[in-house]
C-alpha cells in the first residue's frame, strides 16, 4: 500500500501548485490524476492572471474589485491573503520559466479584464493556462525524485478512520483496472469543477464534480453552490469559450440591431463590467427579442488590430475558423452566454482545510470563497495557485507530528464489489449517456442565468428522478484495461450529487446576488442573506441547509453598478 | 444533419484477438468533429470504444489519432472535410497514432515513448545563479519566439508520424527537440550551450532529424517542430561553434554555395564540398565511401557521368543570384514565427 504524508488529488493547478509546494516543505507527496497532468482542464483559461504587481496599483485595489465583483458575498480575510500574496505568485512563476508577456521595456506586460479598475492581468498570449499548467509539470518533473506521480487514475472513494479523519483514498488504475488503496495522512482534494451537469458547458468532459461529490459523501460541507457563474461569450452551438481577453483587447459587443446594448447596462465599464452582469444583458437583449435569430449576440474583435489579434488572442482565432466557420479577424463571431465556472464547491479555511480533518481542497472544487456571487476573470488561475500553494504548505506541516495512517484493506472489498455491480448490470434501462444528457439540458434550462422558484422546483424533481434512473443505468463495457465506460456511470453519480447541491442551494436563496439571479426576488437582500448557504449530505442522503457567515473587514457593502 | 461512416480500428488487449476494423454511422452535421462522432457512437451503440478526449476544442492534446492515414486531432477535424479526404470520398478511417504501442483502440502508450523523450531534453528551465528580486528582464520579441513552442499541447502527433523515428526509435524526436528549444531560445535559461552540446553529442539527438517536413504537417498548434530543431541547430553552429558530427551543417552550407554558383545542383561538386571541399583530408575517404551509391544512381540512370562531371547552368543565372543578394542584405535573420507574423492572407494595405 503505498503511503505518503501528502496525497493530491487531481493535477491540475492547484493539484500540482500543491504538490511543489508539499515536497518543497519536504513532505513525501502523491499526485493523482484520472487524466494525465498536461489534459487538466486549467488548460482552457485563456486571458490571463491577477495581481498588483505594478507600483501604482495596489492589492487593496484588486481585493475591492474582487468584493464587489463577488456582489459582497466573497470573505475578505481570504481576498485579501489571495490580493497580498498574488504579486509574489506571479514572480515565482515568472522564475519557474512562465513566458510571461513583456512590455517593449523587457518588464512583464497587463491585459485589461473585466470588473477590474487597472490593467492588472499577466498572460501569455490567449494561452495562460496552458503556459502555466504545462511550466508546473515541468517542474514537477524536475522534482520527480520527491513527487510520486500516479497519471490515469481514477479516485474513487475518499477513506476515512474511526474518527473521521480522511486517511487517504481507493484509486482504479485505469490501464489495468486495479484497484489500490493510498494512505495519507492528508489528502488534497484538486480535482476541478462540475460542469458537465451543464450541457453545453465551456468545461472539458472531464469536469465532472468528483471531488465535490466525494467530498460532500464523506460529510464535508459545501458552500455557495447556487452561484454558477455564466460566460458572457461563448459559442452558442457546443459552448466553446472565447476569451474574455478579447474584449480586454477591445472587442465590443452588438444586439442584431447594431446597438452597442452595454451602454445601457453598464455605462462606465461597458463591455468589460462583471461577467454576471454583462451576460444577464445578454441574456435580456435576446429574451427580449434584439438577438441574432439562433438566440446570439455579436463580439465584435475586429475592433482589435489585426497583429495584436494575431499575436495576443490566436488561440480564439483559431476556434472561430474550426468550430464556428468564423474569421474573426474579418467578421463579428456570434455568442452567447454559456455555463463556464462555480464559484460554490467545498468550504474550507484559508488554509484549504475542510470540515473533515486531514482532507482539504483547492481550486475550483473549493469554495474559502473568494469569488462569492461572482467570479472575476482572471481570478479563477490567482485562486488555485495562491491555495493550491497553501493547502500543500499546510498538509505538509501538518504531517510531520503526525504518524502515516493504515487504513484497512477491507474497504477494498466492497468498492470492488460496488464497481463489479455497476458492470455487470443488465440492460434494462436507460444508459448512462442518456441521463448524463438530460441532467445537462435540465440545468441549462431552469437553472442558468435567470431562475425563479417553478424552474427550480422542476430541475429539482428531474434530477431527484435521475439518481434514481442512474442506479440502474447501464453500460457496455465489461473489461478490465482503460474501461471508460464505467467510470462514466460513476462520474454519472458526482454529476448528480452536485447539480441536487446546485438546485438546492438556488432554491434556499430568496434573493438576487451575483450570478444568483431570481426573477421572484430580484434585489440583493443584505438583511436576510448577506450569509453563505452551507449544505451537508443528510441522513436520508438529501442535502441539508445551514449557514455560515460572510467576513467583512474593510468594505461594507454597497450598491453595485459598472 | 448528415450522415457519416466511421471506420475505427479497434483492438481489446483482453480479448486475445488481433485488432480489427468495426464500421459505424453517425448522425451529425458536417461541421462538427470526428471526436463527436465518436463520442455518439460510444454513447449511443457501443460505449467499449475507447478514446481519451477532454476538452473537445483542441488545447488538452488528448484525442490524437490518425484519420484516413494522417495524424491529428479527432476533435480538430472535422466529418465533412474527413469523408471528402477519404480514399473512397465516404468512410472516415480512424486509427491510433502510430510510433507508439497501442493499449486499447485507439488509445496509446503515450509514456513509452512520447513521455519519455520529453524527459530527456531535461524539461525545466534552468536559471544561473539565485533568482532576481522582481521579474528576469528580456526582450518581449524572446517571449513571444519559445511561444510558438509553448503552444505545444503534447498530443503526440507529431512523433506519430515522424521517419526518423520510425527508422530509429531511439530518436529524441519533434516533439521533445521542439521542447528543447522553449528552453535554449528562452533568455533565462543558463544552460543554452550545455543544452545543444548534449542534443550535437547524442547520435539519435537534433541531427537525426531528415527534414521531412512530416511533423509540421501533423501540428494540430502550429508548433512547426521541425523549424524548432532547425533553429536549434543553427544556433548550435553559429552561436557555440558546436560541429555536427554528421557533417549535415556543411552539407547544408555546401548545398547552398552549390545553387548559388550553378543555379542548378552540381552533384559532382556538393560532395566534397560538403566534407569541406576537395582537398580537405576527409574528401577523399568519404568520397570512397560513397562510391557504392554513385554507382548504383548511376547504374540505374538516376544521374548520367555527362551530367554528374559536367556543368549544367541555369540560362538566366542572374535571378538566382538577386534571390540571393535579397535574402543575404537582410540585417537581421528572418525566423519563421506564427506568433509574431501571423498568417495575413490579406493583400497588402487591406488589413484593419
Amino acid at each position: 500500500m503505498p503511503q505518503h504524508d501528502v496525497l493530491i488529488i487531481g493535477a491540475g493547478l492547484a493539484g500540482q501548485r500543491a504538490a511543489l509546494a508539499a515536497a518543497d516543505e519536504g513532505a513525501s507527496v502523491a499526485i493523482m490524476s484520472k487524466v494525465h497532468p498536461v489534459r487538466s482542464h486549467s488548460n482552457a483559461a485563456a486571458g490571463g492572471i491577477n495581481a498588483a504587481l505594478n507600483p501604482e496599483d495596489s492589492w487593496e485595489s484588486h481585493a475591492f474589485d474582487t468584493v464587489k465583483g463577488s456582489d459582497y458575498l466573497g470573505d475578505q480575510d481570504a481576498i485579501e491573503i489571495m490580493c497580498r500574496e498574488a504579486p509574489q505568485e506571479i514572480l515565482e512563476l515568472e522564475h519557474m520559466g512562465v513566458t510571461f508577456h513583456r512590455d517593449e521595456t523587457g518588464h512583464l506586460g497587463t491585459r485589461a479584464f473585466g470588473g477590474a479598475s487597472q490593467a492588472r492581468t499577466y498572460y501569455v498570449a490567449d494561452i495562460t493556462g496552458q503556459a502555466l499548467l504545462h511550466v508546473l509539470y515541468e517542474q514537477l518533473l524536475k522534482r520527480h525524485e520527491k513527487v510520486d506521480r500516479y497519471e490515469e487514475w481514477f479516485t474513487t472513494s475518499l477513506l476515512q478512520d474511526d474518527d473521521g479523519r480522511c486517511c487517504g483514498v481507493i484509486a482504479r488504475d485505469i490501464r489495468s483496472g486495479t484497484l489500490e488503496i493510498f494512505a495519507a495522512k492528508s489528502v488534497i482534494i484538486a480535482s476541478g469543477g462540475c460542469g458537465q451537469a451543464y450541457k453545453p458547458t465551456t468545461n472539458a468532459l472531464i469536469c465532472t464534480g468528483d471531488g465535490i461529490a466525494q467530498a460532500y459523501r464523506s460529510g464535508a460541507l459545501l458552500m455557495d453552490m447556487e452561484m454558477v457563474q455564466y460566460h458572457p461569450t461563448t459559442l452558442a452551438e457546443n459552448g466553446f469559450l472565447i476569451t474574455e481577453g478579447a474584449r480586454g483587447e477591445g472587442a465590443q459587443l452588438f444586439n442584431a440591431q447594431g446597438e452597442r446594448f452595454m451602454e445601457r447596462y453598464a455605462p462606465n465599464k461597458l463591455d468589460l463590467a462583471s461577467r454576471d452582469v454583462v451576460s444577464r444583458a445578454e441574456q435580456t437583449e435576446i429574451d427580449e427579442g434584439r438577438g441574432f435569430p439562433d438566440g446570439t449576440i455579436a463580439l465584435d474583435i475586429t475592433k482589435v488590430p489585426k497583429k495584436r489579434v494575431l499575436e495576443a488572442l490566436r488561440e480564439i482565432v483559431n476556434i472561430g475558423r474550426d468550430f464556428a466557420g468564423t474569421d474573426i479577424t474579418k467578421e463579428p463571431i456570434h455568442i452567447r452566454p454559456g455555463q463556464h465556472y462555480i464559484m460554490g464547491g467545498v468550504k474550507t479555511d484559508v488554509h484549504g482545510q475542510s470540515s473533515v480533518p486531514g482532507l482539504y481542497a483547492a481550486g475550483e472544487v473549493a469554495c474559502v470563497s473568494v469569488h462569492g456571487g461572482n467570479r472575476l476573470g482572471a481570478n479563477s488561475l490567482l485562486d488555485t495557485l495562491i491555495f493550491g500553494r497553501r493547502a500543500g504548505e499546510h498538509a505538509a506541516e501538518q504531517g510531520r507530528t503526525r504518524a502515516l495512517p493504515e487504513p484497512s484493506q477491507s474497504r477494498l472489498a466492497d468498492e470492488q464489489a460496488s464497481i463489479d455491480a455497476i458492470i455487470a448490470r443488465e440492460r434494462g434501462g436507460r444508459r448512462v449517456s442518456e441521463i448524463k444528457d438530460e441532467l445537462g439540458s435540465t440545468m441549462n434550462e431552469n437553472v442558468a442565468v435567470f431562475r425563479d422558484e417553478q424552474k427550480l422546483r422542476r430541475a429539482q424533481e428531474i434530477v431527484a428522478r435521475l439518481k434514481q434512473e442512474a442506479e440502474s443505468a447501464w453500460i457496455d463495457d465489461r473489461g478490465t484495461v482503460f474501461n471508460q465506460d464505467v467510470l462514466g456511470a460513476l462520474e454519472l453519480g458526482y454529476m448528480l450529487d452536485a447539480a441536487e447541491t446546485i438546485v438546492a442551494a438556488a432554491l434556499e436563496r430568496k434573493e438576487s446576488r451575483g450570478a444568483h439571479f431570481r426573477t421572484d426576488f430580484s434585489e440583493r437582500n443584505d438583511e436576510q442573506w448577506l450569509k453563505h448557504i452551507t449544505l451537508s449530505r443528510g441522513e436520508d442522503g438529501s442535502p441539508q441547509v445551514s449557514y455560515s457567515p460572510v467576513t467583512i473587514t474593510h468594505w461594507q457593502p454597497q450598491e453595485r453598478t459598472y | 444533419m448528415g450522415e457519416y461512416t466511421l471506420k475505427l480500428r479497434r483492438y481489446s488487449p483482453e480479448s486475445g484477438e488481433a485488432p480489427y476494423w468495426q464500421e459505424f454511422k453517425v448522425d451529425l452535421e458536417g461541421h462538427r468533429s470526428v471526436l463527436e462522432g465518436i463520442l455518439q457512437v460510444r454513447d449511443r451503440e457501443d460505449g467499449t470504444v475507447g478514446i481519451r478526449c477532454s476538452c473537445r476544442a483542441a488545447i488538452c492534446g488528448s484525442c490524437g489519432v490518425r484519420i484516413n492515414g494522417r495524424p491529428g486531432l479527432a476533435c480538430h477535424t472535422h466529418l465533412d472535410k474527413a469523408a471528402a479526404a477519404a480514399k473512397d470520398g465516404e468512410t472516415i478511417v480512424v486509427e491510433p497514432m502510430g510510433n507508439m504501442p497501442v493499449i486499447k483502440d485507439l488509445i496509446v502508450d503515450m509514456d513509452a515513448v512520447h513521455w519519455n523523450k520529453i524527459q530527456r531534453v531535461t524539461p525545466w528551465l534552468l536559471p544561473d545563479g539565485e533568482p532576481p528580486e522582481r521579474e528576469y528582464i528580456v526582450p518581449h520579441e524572446a517571449m513571444v519566439d519559445v511561444t510558438q513552442s509553448m503552444a505545444c499541447i503534447q498530443c503526440g502527433a507529431c512523433v506519430s508520424d515522424c521517419l526518423s523515428m520510425e527508422v530509429d526509435p531511439g530518436f529524441i524526436g519533434p516533439a521533445a527537440l521542439a521542447k528543447a528549444y522553449r528552453f535554449v531560445g528562452d533568455p533565462r535559461d543558463g544552460q543554452q550551450r550545455e543544452r545543444l552540446e548534449d542534443l550535437a553529442e547524442d547520435p539519435q539527438g537534433m541531427y537525426d532529424c531528415t527534414h521531412c517536413f512530416n511533423c509540421i504537417d501533423a501540428c494540430p498548434k502550429g508548433v512547426a517542430p521541425m523549424n524548432q530543431i532547425m533553429r536549434l541547430r543553427r544556433i548550435a553552429g553559429a552561436e557555440h561553434g558546436i560541429d555536427d558530427e554528421n557533417n549535415g551543417h556543411r552539407h547544408e552550407t555546401a548545398f547552398v554555395k552549390n545553387i548559388e554558383r550553378n543555379g542548378l545542383l552540381h552533384e559532382a561538386d556538393l560532395l566534397p564540398d560538403s566534407y569541406g571541399g576537395k582537398m580537405h583530408p576527409r574528401a577523399l575517404p568519404e568520397l570512397v565511401g560513397s562510391l557504392p551509391v554513385i554507382a548504383r544512381a548511376l547504374r540505374r540512370g538516376k544521374v548520367t557521368p555527362a551530367k554528374a562531371l559536367l556543368h549544367h547552368k541555369l540560362p538566366d543565372q542572374q535571378a538566382v543570384r538577386e534571390l540571393f543578394e535579397r535574402v543575404e542584405s537582410k540585417p537581421e535573420r528572418y525566423e519563421l514565427n506564427l506568433y509574431i507574423v501571423g498568417v495575413d492572407e490579406d493583400p497588402p494595405g487591406a488589413s484593419a
